[in-house]
């Protein structure tokens, strides 16, 4: 080869699948090359007489293409470059596309000459186990020296590190038949079925629908096979309740015939338009479904088998048939079936010279091709293939020169997702491979992933299953009429091994596992499949073993004296092919992890200046910054000495809200809360406390009486969700007797708060005129509804979580912007501050009210000081198991304030807290600070915190050890409510 | 796993919230013996290898429980019922 694009010296004269008017250019490792549509980056490598695409993992050596599907091992390459760059991506599956990048991996300084290849000379270094026992000791030259070694010695191409520029997607699909490949036996069952009007969905890998149809010279009805797949193509084009999706791979078959599909949608492209996704993560619900994914054919095992230029039979004349690429031009063949002298035919009539057909069996052969029986013993050559070594039958050796071998162990069905239930292939004899065992409920197998190994078996075995999917659901069906198809002969005697071979013998190609592995594992003990596999890695690696997983079973069948039956297979698991992180994640990534909710009045926070949080999907103001202000200390401080001194509004439109209707509602809250609701007023609201049956905090709140039979109930906003679903199984599974509607109106109302004592004035210049706003008329803990000037319907609470005369006043969710514009309006001349969540935290902190970080579900009434709440006159959730002696213990952490006694102190949430004096282990840990903040009102840092008995321990200093931050504090234990105990400004 | 809701008909698992065992009664918390009777039902639970009867929550369709028989080896569900039926604790 020399530089620039060549000449394709490869490429057959005619033929094949290929657009030869749209030729495209593509470069690998470096240089340029020109292939056509049509073309895999595989096929148009073989047309330009590449044979060397990679070094292995291990041993280095060099590798070519095995196959031309799918399974491949060897040829994995990096594809496209820069933040696009993806490693081990099979080239025989990379549609050519104009413009095409990729390089080989695994070779350090280049693919020819492999430092590393060394590696092959310490192929005891790296025998079975060589993770577990090669390196174990000592352990700092593992980090330092073994480990990178490996890395760099050992490894499957190198990732991208920038972040991916592309998109993907999910989506779903539902349809009354899912046909799993596009081959005879899928199109014959989608024809079938898509004709009797059932909805189908036929999927397919490629981008070319057809399978091995499009791979051999079979004639069907005297037309040549490629010919009739393409009218079958047309044909359910044109039936309206059948889908085709190419480039589309099943990954996985879940329950209730939930199939996972890959869609890759745009990778045969440069890179995907704009506002396209790259892949689509497929979630296929289907009532039927018929497997016809195939089979892939094994590898025979001989010496230096992987050597480039050995590649499977069956890859042999697909690419000279549908690609018309020549992969030798001196051919030898060896197979242990029937399917030898088919290839050997295709090779001659592609212009090859097939210098032998090798067979262990006595066989027909090819006309005009020399026929041995035995076996090749072993392959010869360097970076290629220059030759083999045949064993005859007769004891004679043989050196024959060619520079292509292939090969065909026969075949084994690709019955992956048969097995992903757990149901386990079964042996068959006859066919010398497992079958499909118990299948997944409304699968159907059909065509070679069920052993029909010709087409007409296959296309029969289609329609059959397509008769039964539509009779199961009630269709009427006719079988189509199937294609005669030109001869076909399948006969097979598995070989599994080449006695007396010289060199390395291949299993596992992509985690070269050899032979010798799989015998050091039987010889060291690991003698079940499971355990051989492990052991060896083989079919760990990204191929999953496709080629090499039977192979290596009958080889440890052999070496252990079972039968493969007896040996079993392994297990299965999703998804069949490697998918990218980026699909699974779909659009979830980034700012779109998960969805985000904006309050009614966020465009008014953002003109504040609101420096924003996330607090559950919510993001919510933090704080307002001001000019002048150079932390958020000050931000904070100046908005708590607003609120405290004159008025503050906060946006609380997060509180979850249900609205609770009925007769019985107030006997429902007698059993969900744990205080009493009888005595609550029509007008009033009240605090209330819920707990979970096993006597813990589940959440708190307040429930106002709006009429006779009607609550407003609010919940916090973290539980807002959770608290509905408990309410929901309450009333459903415990009590469905209970006359009582309710729905969450969270979205519905947009709530403010206005804290201070300036508050009433400032509503009274919101509210409208006829509404009496007095202590007396409206006292602390009111409730009403009323209209505000501008005739705005709005509910009024006298409620406080800072422990001001406060109020919070909720409006219609469409009204939240107006009307916090009116509130900060009206509250101007009264030097109105809207506050975010810190100030809001330091208030609540500084009037000692639990909060999330109190309500953490391992605390107890007792423990937050709501044991008076506690009523003994009625059932409630979790009264019975909250009487328990350990959860009333007083020797259990409790609430306490915390005050730092140098008031210059600063000291941090999740602090553990120990007794002076005390080594701070974790024995002597006594509680710990569940909450703290600067208190503006008082100057200094201030928390609240659980302390083993700590409401008798006020007046006590206790440490705060926080090694997390390095801080070691004296703190003083003290009543909770730091601000005004006797709440005497609430009630003003 | 697919589950049909009486209601919203065959849905997704993922639109549901699964609580777990559907035949257990909220004891009487006036009997002698209610605080072992409810520590029993708070946190013990069998775990049955083959059917059962599970609470599952329609939480993004109609918002209904509903008890589903649900086979724990195969996935295999049964009858569907809303768990009102019941007739509560
Ligand atoms: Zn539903």
């Amino acid at each position: 080869m020399s530089g620039g694009a060549s000449t394709q010296p490869r490429r057959l004269a005619s033929g094949g699948a290929i657009d030869r008017s749209q030729p495209l250019e593509f470069r690998f490792d470096g240089r340029t090359y020109t292939g056509y549509a049509g073309d895999t980056l595989a096929s148009a490598l073989v047309a330009n007489g590449v044979r060397l695409l990679g070094r292995s993992f291990k041993y280095h050596r060099p590798r070519g293409l095995l196959c031309a599907g799918p399974e491949e091992p060897n040829a994995l390459v990096e594809l496209r470059d820069g933040a696009r760059r993806e490693p081990n991506t099979r080239a025989t599956v990379v549609e050519l596309f104009g413009g095409l990048e990729a390089a080989s991996q695994n070779r350090w300084p280049s693919l020819a000459f492999d430092v590393l290849a060394v590696n092959r000379w310490l192929g005891p270094v790296f025998a079975a186990g060589f993770y577990y026992k090669t390196f174990m000791w000592p352990a700092a030259f593992w980090e330092r020296l073994y480990e990178p070694l490996i890395r760099r010695a050992a490894g499957l191409g190198r990732i991208a590190t920038g972040p991916d520029p592309d998109g993907y997607e999910k989506s779903y699909a539902f349809c009354d038949l899912l046909v799993i490949g596009a081959g005879p036996a899928g199109l014959a069952a989608a024809l079938t079925a898509g004709r009797a009007g059932l909805r189908v969905l036929l999927i397919d890998e490629d981008f070319l629908p057809g399978g091995r149809l499009n791979a051999e010279r079979q004639l069907l009805d005297g037309r040549p096979a490629r010919e009739w797949a393409a009218a079958a193509v047309a044909e359910l084009g044109s039936l309206p309740s059948v889908r085709l999706m190419r480039r589309t791979t099943v990954v996985g078959c879940y329950d209730h015939g939930v199939y996972g599909a890959l869609e890759r949608v745009h990778d045969h492209r440069p890179a995907p338009p704009p506002f396209e996704p790259r892949q689509r993560l497929w979630r296929i619900a289907c009532r039927h479904c018929v497997l016809a994914s195939g089979a892939y054919e094994r590898p025979l095992l001989f010496g230096d088998n992987d050597l480039p230029g050995v590649m499977l039979a069956g890859a042999v004349r697909t690419y000279a048939n549908r690609f018309a690429a020549l992969a030798g031009r001196r051919a030898v063949v060896f197979a242990d079936n029937d399917e030898g002298a088919v290839t050997a035919a295709d090779l001659v009539a592609a212009g090859a010279d097939v210098v032998a057909l090798v067979d262990p069996r006595t066989a027909p052969g090819a006309t005009g091709v020399e026929r041995i029986a035995g076996v090749v013993r072993r392959a010869i050559g360097g970076q290629g293939l220059r030759g083999v070594e045949i064993l005859a039958a007769d004891g004679s050796v043989r050196r024959i020169a060619c520079d292509l071998l292939a090969m065909s162990g026969g075949w084994s069905p690709a019955l992956q997702l048969t097995a992903h239930h757990g149901g386990r292939p079964r042996w068959d004899d006859r066919l010398g491979t497992f079958l499909p065992g118990t299948l997944p409920a409304g699968m159907m197998v059909a065509g070679a992933a069920n052993g029909d190994f010709t087409t007409e078996a296959a296309l029969a075995a289609g329609v059959r299953a397509a008769l039964a999917a539509a009779a199961a659901l009630g269709h009427a069906a006719a079988p189509v009429a199937l294609p005669s198809v030109s001869p076909e002969s399948v006969g097979h005697r598995p070989l599994w091994e080449v006695a007396g071979t010289r060199g390395k013998c291949f299993v596992d190609f992509q985690h070269d596992v050899a032979v010798t592995d799989i015998e050091l594992a039987e010889r060291e003990g690991y003698r079940a499949a499971e355990h051989m596999k492990r052991y060896t890695t083989l079919g760990m690696a990204t191929d999953q073993g496709k080629t090499a997983s039977l192979n290596g079973l009958a080889v440890l069948a052999a070496r252990t004296g079972r039968s493969i039956a007896a040996t079993g297979t392994t297990t299965f698991r999703p998804p069949v092919v490697p998918v990218a992180i980026g699909a699974l994640a779909g659009t979830h990534r980034g700012r779109d992890f998960r969805p985000l909710r904006l309050t009614a009045a966020h465009a008014w926070a953002v003109e504040q200046g609101a420096i924003f949080m996330e607090t559950g999907p919510w993001l919510r103001a933090q704080y307002f910054p001001r000019p002048g202000e150079p932390t958020w200390l000050e931000s904070v401080t100046r908005e708590v000495n607003a609120t405290r001194q004159a008025v503050g509004v906060c946006d609380v439109s997060t509180l979850g809200k249900i609205d609770l209707q009925g007769p019985d509602a107030c006997e429902f809250l007698e059993r969900l809360y744990v205080n009493g609701w009888r005595t609550l007023a029509v007008g009033r609201a009240r605090y209330g406390l819920m707990l979970r049956e096993d006597g813990m905090v589940m959440d708190d709140g307040t429930v106002s009486r709006l009429g006779e039979h009607r609550y407003l109930i609010t919940t916090t906003t973290a539980n807002a969700v959770a608290v509905f679903q408990h309410m929901q199984w309450c009333h459903q599974v415990l009590w469905p007797g209970l006359d009582v509607q309710f729905v969450s109106v969270s979205d519905q109302w947009a709530q403010y708060s206005v804290a201070g004592p300036r508050a009433r004035e400032l509503l009274r210049a919101v509210v409208a005129a006829e509404h009496d706003l007095s202590n007396e008329a409206f006292p602390y803990m009111a409730a009403g509804t009323l209209r505000l000037r501008d005739d705005t319907v709005a509910r009024l609470f006298r409620i406080s979580f800072s422990g001001e005369h406060a109020y919070e006043i909720a409006v219609p969710a469409r009204a939240g912007e107006r009307v916090v514009r009116m509130l900060m309006a009206a509250g101007a001349p009264l030097g109105v501050t809207p506050y975010g969540l810190e100030a809001l935290g330091a208030m609540r902190i500084e009037k000692g009210h639990v909060a999330g970080n109190e309500l953490s579900g391992q605390t107890t009434a007792h423990d937050l000081g709501f044991g008076k709440m506690l009523s003994t006159k009625k059932d409630y959730i979790g009264a019975v198991l909250a009487r328990r002696a350990a959860l009333t213990d007083p020797d259990r952490p409790r609430l306490v304030g915390l005050a730092p006694v140098g008031r210059g102190d600063r000291f941090g949430a999740g602090a553990h807290l120990v007794r002076r004096g005390v080594e701070p282990v974790a024995a002597a840990d006594e509680g710990y600070v569940t909450s703290a903040a600067f208190s503006p009102t008082l100057g200094h840092w201030i928390g609240l915190g659980l302390l083993r008995r700590g409401p008798e321990r006020h007046g006590e200093r206790v440490v705060a050890f926080d090694p997390l931050r390095g801080r070691r504090t004296e703190l003083e234990v003290r009543d909770p409510v730091f601000v005004d105990p006797a709440g005497e400004r609430l009630r003003v | 796993m697919r589950i049909p809701c009486p209601h919203c008909g065959l849905r997704g698992h993922e639109e549901f919230a699964y609580l777990g065992d559907a035949t257990l009664r909220r004891p009487d918390p006036a009997a002698p013996d209610a605080e072992r009777a409810f520590a029993e039902y708070a946190y013990r639970r069998d775990n049955p290898a083959g059917r059962h009867r599970e609470l599952w929550y329609h939480a993004q369709g109609c918002g209904t429980w509903l008890v589903v028989e649900r086979d724990t080896l195969t996935h295999e569900i049964g009858r569907v019922t809303e768990a009102r039926e019941q007739g509560g604790s």
